[in-house]
């Protein structure tokens, strides 16, 4: 095992990089960042049009949503290999194919992440901030939204794992992420497959791992925060109620 | 517009209706086989973690963080190519009397769900106050009967929401198994689309399929979380 990982460590890290394409983790990572950044906007933007009275703008976001829902991933990637060539009216890469895909997925997924963080905002601060004269878009953006943003971080970053997975999807359509060099290293020694696929599982597993205990650790500080046992500088204050118990 | 439903409705005719036939069955057969599997195992998983055993409870939480942390389409591959490889000669023979491209998949899915249900299980089983718990036993219940009338039936119907999330998510997840060559409805419309060139008719009947029964998974679980809520004042 350890001597697969000293002969192609590097391919699994970069893929063919620096004689062909990038590819292997970096790719993962360039891929699930890339997808996390465009789709975030997006979401916040959903969110809105979800919660929104506005019929126009209600209806097509939860259709939108509910359809991505009901959808797997895959059949989403092979509808994006082959829309979005027509769309832009030349061939593109699988590469660019996928971003479109995590984009869209995730974009619905995280609009109900954001949808939920602004809901828990409680309603007396909407009206607290309305009553001092502040439009509506005012009220969102300087009151709402920064409050509900930073409870959500927890949640961004377990979303954020979820994308790390969904990359894996690359392997078919062909785009050279960790799982497809790991597959093209088994099909080079072609009599290790259980080693080459742990091997591939274990670097999920640890880059996952280490980001969903950064998520929970992140979760208990908000949740401190948020109840007031936390000061603004970071030390902690003693609580009576939670010591009593 | 009426070309479109035409040539949509050709691939239901022979020899494409068959392939998509066949696709509808295998997913069919992939999601209740490690639907059963991925419950089956997730309860006896949410037992152990709840025991009070803390080897046991650190063996679970070990397994229900690898599975939660790797991607569904790395467990299939590690199946297929990978376990299918080592395991001895007359477990690989029974195994791939099943077809190799259906039960390894299935067996990926199913144990990788199996974590999720057993995290679902365990958060209803921990929402209920122990209070109540206790309360029935100084009535006279036993364990057993505390458990059966008092504690389960509140925690399945807590963990009612997420458990059909995640059956819907086992269900779309099925459709992975495409990528060691399982003929199940995603291999099929790509079949049809090597064939026929229809690309765009072909993913709608898909895209329509999974779509269906996914939105009657999540309204299905719906209407029986809203019978079976417990009346609040």
């Amino acid at each position: 095992m350890f001597e697969i990982i000293a002969n192609n460590w590097q391919q699994l890290l970069v893929g063919q990089y620096p004689q062909g394409a990038l590819g292997g983790l970096a790719l993962t990572m360039i891929l699930s960042v890339l997808g996390l950044i465009i789709a975030f906007p997006l979401s916040v933007v959903l969110a809105f049009c979800r919660i929104s009275p506005y019929k126009v703008l209600n209806i097509p976001a939860t259709i939108l949503v509910y359809v991505v829902r009901g959808l797997p991933l895959v059949m989403l990637v092979f509808w994006s290999y082959f829309l979005v060539p027509v769309l832009v009216g030349q061939s593109v890469s699988g590469f660019t194919a996928l971003i479109c895909t995590l984009v869209i997925y995730e974009a619905a997924y995280l609009s109900e992440v954001v949808r939920a963080g602004i809901q828990s905002i409680p309603e007396g601060q909407v009206e607290a901030a309305r009553s001092l004269g502040m439009s509506y878009r005012k009220t969102m953006l300087k009151v709402v939204l920064p409050q509900a943003l930073y409870n959500m971080v927890p949640s961004l970053i377990s979303q954020f794992v979820s994308l790390i997975k969904e990359t894996s999807i690359g392997y078919v359509i062909s785009v050279q992420e960790i799982t497809f060099s790991a597959n093209q290293i088994n099909t080079q020694l072609l009599t290790k497959p259980f080693e080459v696929f742990a091997i591939l599982a274990l670097t999920y597993y640890i880059l996952c791992f280490c980001l969903t205990q950064f998520a929970k650790w992140a979760e208990r500080r908000t949740t401190q925060k948020r109840l007031g046992l936390r000061s603004p500088k970071g030390g902690e204050l003693n609580d009576p109620v939670l010591e009593s118990q | 517009m009426p070309d479109f439903l035409k040539s949509v409705l050709s691939l239901f005719n022979a020899p494409y209706g068959e392939i998509l036939l066949q696709g509808c069955l295998l997913t069919t057969w992939l999601t209740v086989f490690s639907f059963v599997l991925a419950v089956m195992l997730g309860t006896c998983l949410a037992m152990l973690r709840v025991s009070g055993n803390s080897f046991c409870e650190r063996v679970v939480a070990a397994y229900v963080s690898y599975q939660q942390n790797v991607p569904m389409l790395v467990h299939i591959l590690l199946w297929y190519f990978g376990v299918s490889n080592v395991l001895p000669i007359f477990m690989q023979d029974t195994l791939n009397y099943f077809g190799s491209e259906f039960i390894y998949p299935a067996i990926a899915i199913g144990l990788c769900m199996a974590a999720y249900y057993s995290e679902d299980i365990r958060s209803g089983l921990r929402a209920i106050p122990h209070g109540q718990h206790e309360a029935s036993r100084s009535l006279g219940l036993s364990y057993l009967k505390s458990m059966r009338y008092v504690v389960i039936p509140q925690a399945l119907r807590m963990c009612a929401p997420p458990f059909i999330n995640h059956t819907v998510l086992l269900f779309k997840n099925t459709s992975l198994a495409m990528a060691v060559g399982a003929a199940e409805m995603t291999y099929a419309v790509r079949d049809i689309e090597n064939q026929t060139f229809l690309t765009f008719q072909a993913y709608s009947i898909a895209t329509l399929f999974y779509l269906v029964v996914s939105l009657a998974l999540m309204a299905l679980g719906s209407y029986v979380a809203h019978r079976t809520r417990i009346p609040t004042r």
